[in-house]
């Protein structure tokens, strides 16, 4: 056993080496971390320990497609398209287009006509969704009295969530980028989620309004005294109170915008929102207000009127301005929430965990504190247990120690604070692949081996035990990174990584070190 | 220099003859722990029940407890916890979901902000919705189990299925005595507890397989030995290093309980109580489990055990002196012979002409 080859060695030393390499970028302070990496190319500049939100501070907000939402919206589309078949296909209907709790119904008492719109009705299912496996999003059914039900199904709905969703990372980046926050993360979760998380970020309020608010603009005309009530709706206003009656008709829509910018009225000097129109925009922007010339125009966001100025003059060069009593920070916020546009549907804040930078850092002071004092501890308990094969036990749990930090540099893993209750936990755990050892070192010993006999022994023999126990602390970290969230996975992350590591160090390393004690000191005793 | 021992060398102690103890002790005690879980229920945290937990501290001076708990009330956010945390400029509030759905619990969060957000600042704020809460009970619940499983398939294949039963209904036992453990201290129950319940549960495990796969090469080794005593010898030849193992795991959990700061307190606490019971749990509950299952059923055995079983019972009404116990076997060596503290030195010769030498391993 106690031989061992010059390449295993020189592996093993370079392996540490390359350890600590790796894991020596992280130990420095930020200012000197700067400075060096300054002074590498990019493509050298050394990777570092990521810090959970937990330890660094940060926001983690989980949003979720509001399904009510989403779903009138739906159905508000279907009732235009089936609105828009009538009147192509120029088939007459009794009584209008009523709603049902997941879509609309109409009654065509003609069987001819019926069977005239049914196939294009149909057909709305390929224009509402895509391959949806077979399945289908929508369902037309028809009854001989002649009513027509279309519904969205529940396929149909988690198509559409699952759209929506894909749509809202983009809106959402735009948005959390024009904040200024640095290397925010934006994932989908599962089918209708969003987890956004925004490290450092040191005014969660901020990102959360404006993550709750889809930011559907519209321009739409304030409604006259005796117009028609079924083409108009009563709409908040946001500075006012009571409410206003707006026209249905929505004249121009947030995505024509190209461009919005909070700025100062030329003439009050309080802050507004210039915006700028692409060239259809700018057409339809033209056409209304040159018609409307006397009238108000309002401004609706999100279905709130935010103001309703009067159209003094045709406005046909493309650009305007909101203004709406904003404070500075409102009309900037609106600004990128106008430039980022419009969420698909209304996202709803399921989950916050918000940590602020002081108590983030508390944590990381509390958690190194709790490695330093726990290392510290169980090294000397080790020296005084086991002597010179304490020593040994020690450095290899050092080495340990690297290889976990720097398997967490390398698999770019989040380091929480729960993940150093992991590591301080596999310092505990790493020395006892060394006391089996030891221990049973000690046993053969006693049993009358030579000493090399019992360390040859000893070493043999636990390892099978090392490995069965092991496995099943595997085991148990690998379902906890599966099943886990957030900070669970840190803590599996660290324990999966130490546990895999104290193969290499406490049987190898402690092995080879021995070997070379042995080769040296030729004792005549077992130390232990 | 002289060295550190804890466990003190070539202990012979009879645990096996504890089963008939350990077994209604635990038992007692499991039921306890459903009867608290039942009746007393868990301090379940935001991540499981729901609601909001708000952590301040004073910008300047101290928290003071009892103007935020009646500006909370005043509030009218139902039921609120106010508590002094971490030193005396912390305080942390908590209160239920609000009804109304997700919105209403971030309206939650600004009322309170607005109310007290000029002497305080949001060091941490916790929202976790209904639907979130539930999701994380079972994706929870779905870890334990699964490990569990997992596990058992594991050993399955590596030992004997005894081996796996003792180890699963050990890892239970200790399961239960957690979940006990957090329902008694009214310790906050929360994701991280989860990972703290599953870390025992790994612990647990790694105690069990080191004790087992002891058992297993003397299974092998010693034939001829009853099972109980042959059991007995494997765990009092690992404890040593259980006891090593237990004290350095235990120093560095003592660290994270006094240096880890308060997020990872109740983690810490509930390890430190985990790796009692499953060490507990690894002699006393999984190794007897196997002579129950009847390892080693082959005759030789039986008849040893027969043997082996009506001294035990003997011993039993007749008890020995405190000293007899520990010279069960003297001589681990050779075949070992429990002597009978009524006689003790009568069957000795006789038994080791009967079973001859010690038998080697193959």
């Amino acid at each position: 056993m106690l031989r061992f080859s010059t390449w295993k060695f020189l592996a093993i030393v370079a392996m540490t080496l390359a350890a600590v390499l790796v894991v020596a970028p992280s130990m420095l302070s930020p200012s000197n971390y700067q400075a060096l990496a300054s002074r590498l190319p990019s493509w050298l500049t050394p990777p570092t320990i990521v810090l959970g939100l937990d330890l660094q501070g940060g926001s983690h907000v989980m949003l979720e497609v509001d399904q009510a939402d989403l779903i009138s919206t739906q159905v508000k589309n279907l009732r235009d398209d089936v609105r828009r078949i009538l009147r192509e296909e120029k088939v007459a209907m009794t009584g209008g287009i009523g709603a049902t709790a997941r879509g609309v119904q109409l009654r065509v008492p003609d069987a001819a006509d019926r069977e005239k719109i049914l196939p294009k009705l149909r057909l709305l299912r390929n224009s509402f969704s895509s391959n949806v496996g077979g399945q289908t999003p929508l369902e037309v059914e028809a009854t001989p009295e002649g009513v027509i039900r279309i519904t969205v199904t529940d396929v149909g709905v988690r198509d559409k969530s699952r759209k929506a969703v894909e749509q809202s990372i983009e809106v959402i980046r735009r948005r959390v980028d024009a904040l200024g926050t640095r290397e925010p993360s934006i994932q989908r979760q599962g089918d209708d989620r969003v987890l956004v998380q925004v490290p450092g970020l040191q005014d969660p309020q901020t990102l959360k309004e404006i993550l709750g608010q889809t930011a559907k603009l519209e321009f739409r005309l304030v409604a006259e005294p005796g117009q028609n009530p079924s083409e108009t709706e009563e709409l908040e206003q946001v500075d006012e109170q009571g409410k206003l009656p707006i026209e249905k008709q929505v004249m121009v829509q947030g995505e024509d915008l190209t461009d919005a910018q909070p700025g100062f009225d030329q003439r009050g000097g309080e802050p507004v929102v210039n915006f700028r129109f692409n060239i259809r925009g700018a057409q339809k922007f033209g056409d209304v207000t040159s018609k409307n010339v006397g009238r108000l125009f309002a401004i609706v966001l999100d279905n709130k009127v935010i103001s309703a100025p009067r159209i003094l003059t045709p406005i046909t060069g493309g650009s305007g301005q909101i203004s709406g009593r904003f404070t500075v920070e409102q009309a900037n916020n609106l600004a990128i929430l106008l430039r980022a546009g419009a969420l698909p549907a209304k996202l709803n804040i399921v989950e916050e965990r918000t940590v602020g930078p002081g108590l983030g850092q508390d944590s990381i002071d509390a958690g190194k504190r709790a490695a330093y004092v726990g290392a510290g501890l169980v090294v000397v308990y080790m020296l005084m247990t086991y002597g010179v094969f304490g020593v040994f036990a020690n450095l290899a749990l050092f080495v340990h120690i690297a290889f976990i930090f720097a398997g967490l540099v390398l698999l770019g893993s989040t380091l929480t604070l729960p993940g150093i209750a992991g590591i301080v936990l596999t310092i505990g755990m790493a020395v006892d692949s060394n006391v089996l050892i030891y221990e049973r070192i000690r046993e053969e010993n006693h049993a009358g081996r030579s000493i090399l006999a019992s360390l040859d022994a000893g070493f043999n023999r636990a390892f099978a035990t090392i490995v069965d126990s092991n496995v099943t602390m595997f085991v148990a970290a690998a379902i906890l990174y599966f099943l886990g969230t957030g900070p669970v996975r840190g803590f599996a992350v660290s324990l999966a990584l130490g546990i895999l590591t104290t193969i290499v160090t406490a049987v190898t390393m402690t092995r080879m070190m021995i070997a070379v004690w042995y080769h040296y000191a030729r004792p005549t005793k077992l130390p232990i | 220099m002289k060295l550190l021992r804890l466990a003190p060398e070539n202990t012979k102690f009879p645990f096996m003859r504890f089963r008939r103890v350990s077994y209604p002790f635990s038992a007692v005690l499991s039921l306890i722990a459903v009867a608290l879980f039942v009746f007393k229920g868990m301090n379940f945290g935001i991540d499981f029940a729901g609601g909001t937990v708000i952590e301040l501290r004073a910008k300047s001076g101290t928290a003071e407890v009892g103007t935020l708990r009646s500006l909370g009330e005043s509030l009218k956010l139902g039921d609120i916890e106010v508590q002094a945390f971490g030193n005396a400029a912390d305080a942390t509030l908590r209160f239920g979901l609000q009804p109304g759905g997700d919105k209403a619990q971030q309206d939650a969060v600004e009322r309170v902000r607005g109310a007290v957000g000029q002497n305080y600042d949001l060091r941490r704020v916790e929202v976790v919705g209904p639907r979130v809460s539930n999701e994380l009970v079972q994706s929870g619940t779905l870890g334990v189990v699964l490990s569990i499983l997992a596990v058992l398939t594991y050993l399955w294949f590596r030992f004997e299925w005894q081996f796996a039963i003792g180890a699963v209904i050990a890892t239970m036992h200790d399961l239960l005595l957690t979940v006990g453990f957090f329902s008694i201290t009214q310790l906050e129950f929360n994701t991280t507890s989860i990972a703290a319940i599953l870390t025992i549960v790994g612990y647990s495990l790694n105690e069990t397989v080191v004790v087992l796969d002891r058992i297993r090469e003397n299974m092998r080794k010693y034939k001829k030995m009853s099972t109980a005593q042959m059991i007995d010898m494997s765990i009092n030849a690992v404890l040593p290093r259980t006891i090593m193992t237990a004290t350095t795991v235990m120093l560095a959990l003592f660290a994270l309980v006094a240096f880890g700061g308060q997020v990872i307190r109740s983690f810490s606490l509930a390890m430190i109580w985990g790796i009692f019971v499953a060490t507990y749990s690894s002699i006393f509950i999984c190794s007897p489990m196997l002579i129950y299952l009847g390892l080693r059923n082959d005759d030789v055995d039986r008849k040893v055990e027969e043997k082996e079983e009506a001294l035990e019972a003997e011993i039993d009404y007749t008890p020995g002196p405190a000293g007899a116990l520990a010279s069960m076997y003297d001589d681990i060596g050779d075949t070992p012979v429990p002597s009978v503290p009524a006689k003790p030195s009568a069957p000795k010769p006789a038994a080791r002409s009967r079973s001859g030498g010690r038998r080697r391993p193959k």
